[in-house]
């Protein structure tokens, strides 16, 4: 069933968000905020180095300080192997559990060692001084391309490259290669009158939600285990811990807290299997929170860059051939998302000869976490500065150029697919319109322009909707809400039973109380976990009207559901959802409805962005001064989240491109693991940001949605470096554009101008 | 830990005087609070000096003032006399932080947390700003640039306070101007900061010029020279170029996560001279 846009009364309208009101009054309950009688408090052990073989571990003063009541480490964790499904991506067990618990090495600094349950905070952090650790301390490697070399610090002896043929017989920390395109790269290269070819860099830097990680964990005597906690995805928290401990799924009941931002950073597991251990331990249920400087130093930046780009066009501006390559720093263990790297950077344009590579490296620091458009911000970064600079070689409107390029119906992308109903050049031709494109700029001001992709997932999502006896319905999903996906799936449920959204409460359930659901992640939500909100919904509809057509004694056939009633052509009074609902136990009991899917046929998101900047001269500072997001959302539910999303991804897309970075000391320990060095944006730092929502619908959803929340992130940093250019005429090839780089990277441009 | 909040100045004394641990004065508290809950200091005794009526009052005082060594930032700013007769002093308390910050903030916490970046203390400097001191031994004055040795380090006794900051008179055509560089709008610590008073001649040259740095060496400097160079000018491009160059010169920074040794150095100059003109433009409009 597919609605008709023009007749849509609730979609596509702003009500308030249904838990808004517990949000700003501080009434919802986040990871922290759980707490239980008899209750312990958990703390970690973290590395001081980047990279130490350990000696031994001596916990027995711990254990004798008085109200402390369990000490673990890596020795008490069963022996992990195989893979476990996380939605977006299959995470390596054996990886996972030297990662929530080092067994052998510590592999960068802040890797837990250790863990301790006390009858109090203070307690618990006292035992962790009276550990002993043994460490022979080993020379270490932060830089992707140092890795990469032969003669590296080895972080791994057992990790011989995938993906070369025949595997290598020495070990070495590149995890992995992977080479996709099409066509023919150096016959591309020959046909074209210019090419441009740039090296540039990324730094690591962190999603930087608000809330530090948190859970509390019981185990009771006969084995079944409790968790209270903030993720992403409570079914993916249940099945790494139950995974990871040996333990039966239905053995661990995961229930989701509300959750401060995760983008991505909390699709996996850090603290839940440490805090059940804990509590098996000590029989005591244990409470865990990180604080700001763990989330730095021990949970997923995303992935540092080093990346070669290359694309030839000729004269009339058709570009002829692209190449590339993308080296991207995994941290401890691989799992970079340079694959999505390879896939997504050169997904905006229609090419025929295309070739890419990319290596996942290891490297002393945290593993890296999904955020936001895994890799697509720094594959767009180094593309999209290329694109620029050659359509500034040839003389173009950087617009003109890449629609004259643009992917459309029919392009086949480089990772093979076919695009289908896209909105590329919709978005390339409202950039193009924009007041924003055709407005004056200053002295020491610029304009640049980026487009991005983002593929979007569906994926596995069961929802179910119940009638109350007073006629008002309860939507029940299985995905915890991060960007207002609760007001969505109200809506929908409205729009198909025709009532007021105000009738309809949306609730997240926990693992035992709804069937499987993969993660909040991959811009899913929306489009996968509302299709099955609206067919649970169109199944309740289908038991209403069966119901309606029993109180009036016809045929089911000869009813039809509008605006929220029953009707039949015999009767003049419709029955009313509140009707049906009031006689349900008369008629065969509650009404329900079920929806249980692998949802497919998620449309891909494109977007372009427009940024201006002034930059001071004299301090290397970027002001950005006007900043617009337009992007095809497909059909946007309710438009404000939309533009939320929009918002919300250049904002942190401003701070990747300008200030954010792990900075490392000679020995490999993070230096600013706090908001007051690692510079993310602050309110004052943007302007309002102007978004645009474009709305070609995807065809495979009854609404049309495409998923919004990832495609935002990833144009911004090269529009950010686009327009530095165009303001002061200096190509930065390595990111953050840091008031100290800008300043040195403009007077080397006076001196050689010179 | 035990916490005090004294109502005189004699009883804080006392109490810091006869402590036997490691003590610590709360005078806002926005930077020590923050080490406390990171575990960076843990001290037996924290004495409150909020609820010191002489700290925490501004009281004008032959036509200069006497600013509590515990007064809000945010009170500074409301200050109509104060922000007319030192509005680079204003504007550094006005930076740092964020407005909650700034509600608990002080300038005698600025100064003795003893942090080579304190945004108040270069516009203290430039002021020439006298510290009245109280300890076990009695009162005495000493230069705002004499409080801190080095970071993290005072010249204060066991015992000892800063009770007030005192401003000199003003001659009439006189201002003050204090900028910071961050890379962020607000929310940051400074990587460089530079403060400028000065005062005007009947025929609008500079008479007499001071400039105090922050976070280019291991505590605020007060650049003489710099001064110096701005003295019997109009501000005109070549003295500003002289001062800055003279600022530049005086810097002795370290690279660290906040910036590098070449960019405070070469920063310092420019905020001195953006400074320096504002200072300018200001004292001549009055």
């Amino acid at each position: 069933m597919t609605y008709e846009d023009g007749k849509l009364k609730v979609v596509g309208t702003r009500p308030i968000r249904p838990d808004g009101v517990d949000k700003v009054t501080g009434r919802a309950n986040f990871g922290a905020d759980h707490s239980m009688p008899g209750m312990l408090w958990g703390r970690i052990l973290r590395s001081p180095h980047a990279h130490a073989r350990i000696t031994g571990i001596d916990v027995s003063k711990a254990e004798a300080l008085p109200g402390v009541k369990a000490v673990v480490t890596g020795a008490d964790m069963a022996e992990s192997s195989g893979s476990a499904d996380a939605g977006e991506s299959a995470i390596n067990l054996r990886d996972l559990s030297r990662n929530v618990l080092a067994h052998d090495k510590v592999l960068y600094d802040g890797h837990a060692i250790a863990a301790i349950a006390a009858t109090s905070d203070k307690i618990a952090r006292e035992a962790l001084k009276l550990i002993d650790v043994g460490y022979e301390v080993l020379p270490h490697v932060m830089d992707v391309d140092e890795a990469m070399k032969p003669d590296a610090p080895l972080l791994h002896d057992d990790m011989f490259t995938e993906g070369i043929e025949p595997t290598p017989e020495t070990s070495s920390n590149i995890a992995k290669k992977m080479v996709i395109g099409f066509g023919d790269v150096d016959d591309g290269f020959a046909k074209a009158d210019v090419i441009i070819e740039r090296t540039l860099k990324t730094a690591p830097v962190h999603q930087g939600y608000i809330e530090p990680h948190a859970c509390v964990a019981t185990i009771s005597e006969d084995g079944q285990a409790v968790v209270w906690c903030s993720s992403q995805g409570q079914f993916v928290i249940r099945d790494l811990c139950s995974q990871l401990l040996g333990m039966e799924a239905a053995d661990v009941r995961v229930i989701p807290a509300e959750i401060g931002g995760g983008f991505g950073g909390k699709t996996t597991v850090y603290l839940e299997p440490v805090a059940l251990m804990l509590s098996q331990k000590s029989s005591r249920p244990v409470k865990m929170t990180m604080t700001r400087g763990e989330v730095f130093r021990a949970t997923g930046p995303t992935s540092a860059s080093s990346m070669d780009v290359k694309i030839g066009a000729t004269r009339d501006g058709r570009i002829t051939a692209a190449s590339a390559e993308f080296r991207f720093q995994a941290g401890a263990f691989p799992g970079s998302p340079v694959g999505a790297a390879c896939m997504a950077s050169f997904a905006p344009y229609d090419l025929e000869n295309v070739s890419i590579t990319g290596y996942d490296v290891v490297t002393n620091g945290p593993k890296v976490a999904a955020y936001r458009a895994p890799g697509a911000p720094q594959g767009a970064y180094a593309v999209e500065t290329v694109v620029d600079e050659l359509a500034e070689a040839l003389n173009m409107d950087p617009v003109d150029f890449r629609a004259l390029n643009g992917a459309r119906e029919g392009t086949k992308a480089p990772y093979g697919a076919t695009f289908k109903v896209v909105g590329n050049l919709e978005c390339l031709e409202a950039t193009k319109d924009h007041p924003h494109y055709k407005s004056n700029l200053g002295p020491d001001q610029g304009r640049g322009v980026a487009s991005g992709f983002w593929f979007n997932i569906g994926g596995q999502s069961a929802a179910t909707v119940a009638i109350n006896p007073d006629g008002t319905v309860s939507v029940v999903e299985g995905n915890p809400d991060i960007g207002g996906s609760r007001a969505s799936m109200a809506m929908m449920a409205a729009e198909v039973f025709g009532v007021a959204v105000e009738k309809v409460r949306p609730m997240i359930a926990d693992t035992a109380s709804i069937a499987h659901n993969d993660v909040t992640g991959g811009s899913r939500v929306t489009f996968a976990t509302g299709m099955a909100v609206v067919q649970a919904s169109e199944d309740a509809v289908e038991q209403l009207k069966k119901r309606a057509a029993k109180m009036w004694d016809v045929e089911v056939e000869d009813v039809v559901w509008q605006d929220g009633a029953a009707h039949t052509a015999t009767k003049d009074a419709p029955l009313t959802l509140a009707d049906i609902a009031a006689q349900a136990g008369r008629t065969g009991g509650p009404i329900t409805g079920n929806a249980s899917i692998n949802a497919r046929g998620a449309g891909p998101a494109f977007t372009t962005h427009i940024c201006d900047v002034e930059v001071d001269r004299e301090t290397g500072a970027v002001e950005i001064l006007r900043y617009t997001a337009i992007q095809d959302a497909g059909k946007a539910i309710h438009p404000s989240f939309v533009e939320g999303q929009m918002q919300g991804g250049v904002a942190q897309g401003v701070g990747w491109a300008l200030n954010e970075e792990y900075i490392y000391s000679t020995d490999g320990n993070m230096e600013n693991p706090g908001f007051l060095d690692y510079r993310m944006p602050v309110a004052s730092d943007l302007p309002m940001i102007d978004t645009v929502v474009i709305e070609v619908p995807n065809p495979s959803h009854p609404f049309g949605v495409r998923g919004v929340g990832e495609a935002p992130i990833v144009p911004p940093l090269a529009a950010v470096a686009n327009a530095v250019y165009d303001a002061v005429g200096v190509r930065m090839t390595e990111l953050p554009i840091s008031p100290p780089r800008l300043l040195a990277a403009i007077d080397a441009y006076k001196a050689a101008a010179e | 830990m035990e916490y005090q909040s004294p109502g005189t100045v004699e009883e804080a004394v006392s109490l810091l005087a006869g402590a036997s641990g490691t003590s610590k004065v709360l005078a806002g508290g926005t930077d020590l609070l923050v080490q406390l809950r990171s575990g960076f200091v843990e001290p037996d005794l924290v004495v409150d000096l909020k609820r010191i009526d002489a700290l925490t009052s501004i009281t004008e005082d032959a036509g200069g003032f006497r600013i509590g060594a515990a007064v809000s930032c945010a009170e500074l700013g409301e200050h109509a006399a104060l922000s007319a007769a030192w509005p680079g002093i204003v504007e550094a308390a006005r930076l740092i932080g964020s407005e909650q910050i700034q509600s608990r903030s002080s300038l005698g916490g600025n100064l003795c947390n003893a942090s080579p970046a304190a945004d108040t203390v270069p516009a203290l400097i430039a002021a020439r700003a006298v510290c009245s001191v109280v300890g076990p031994g009695g009162q005495r004055d000493i230069p705002v640039e004499d409080i801190v040795t080095a970071p993290g380090e005072t010249s204060l006794q066991p015992g000892e306070i800063v009770v007030s900051l005192n401003l000199p008179a003003r001659p009439s055509r006189s201002a003050d101007a204090y900028l910071r560089f961050i890379p962020r709008t607000e929310m940051d610590i400074a990587v460089v900061g530079s403060g400028v008073s000065l005062t005007l001649s009947e025929d609008g040259t500079v008479s007499d010029a001071h400039v105090g740095l922050g976070a280019v060496a291991p505590t605020a400097l007060l650049v003489s020279e710099a001064g110096q160079a701005l003295v019997g000018t109009s501000c005109d491009d070549a003295a500003l170029d002289a001062a800055a160059a003279a600022a530049s010169a005086a810097c002795d920074p370290i690279d660290d996560k906040r910036g590098t040794v070449e960019y405070r150095v070469r920063v310092a100059g420019v905020l001195t001279k953006r400074a320096a003109a504002i200072a300018y433009q200001r004292a001549g409009s009055r």
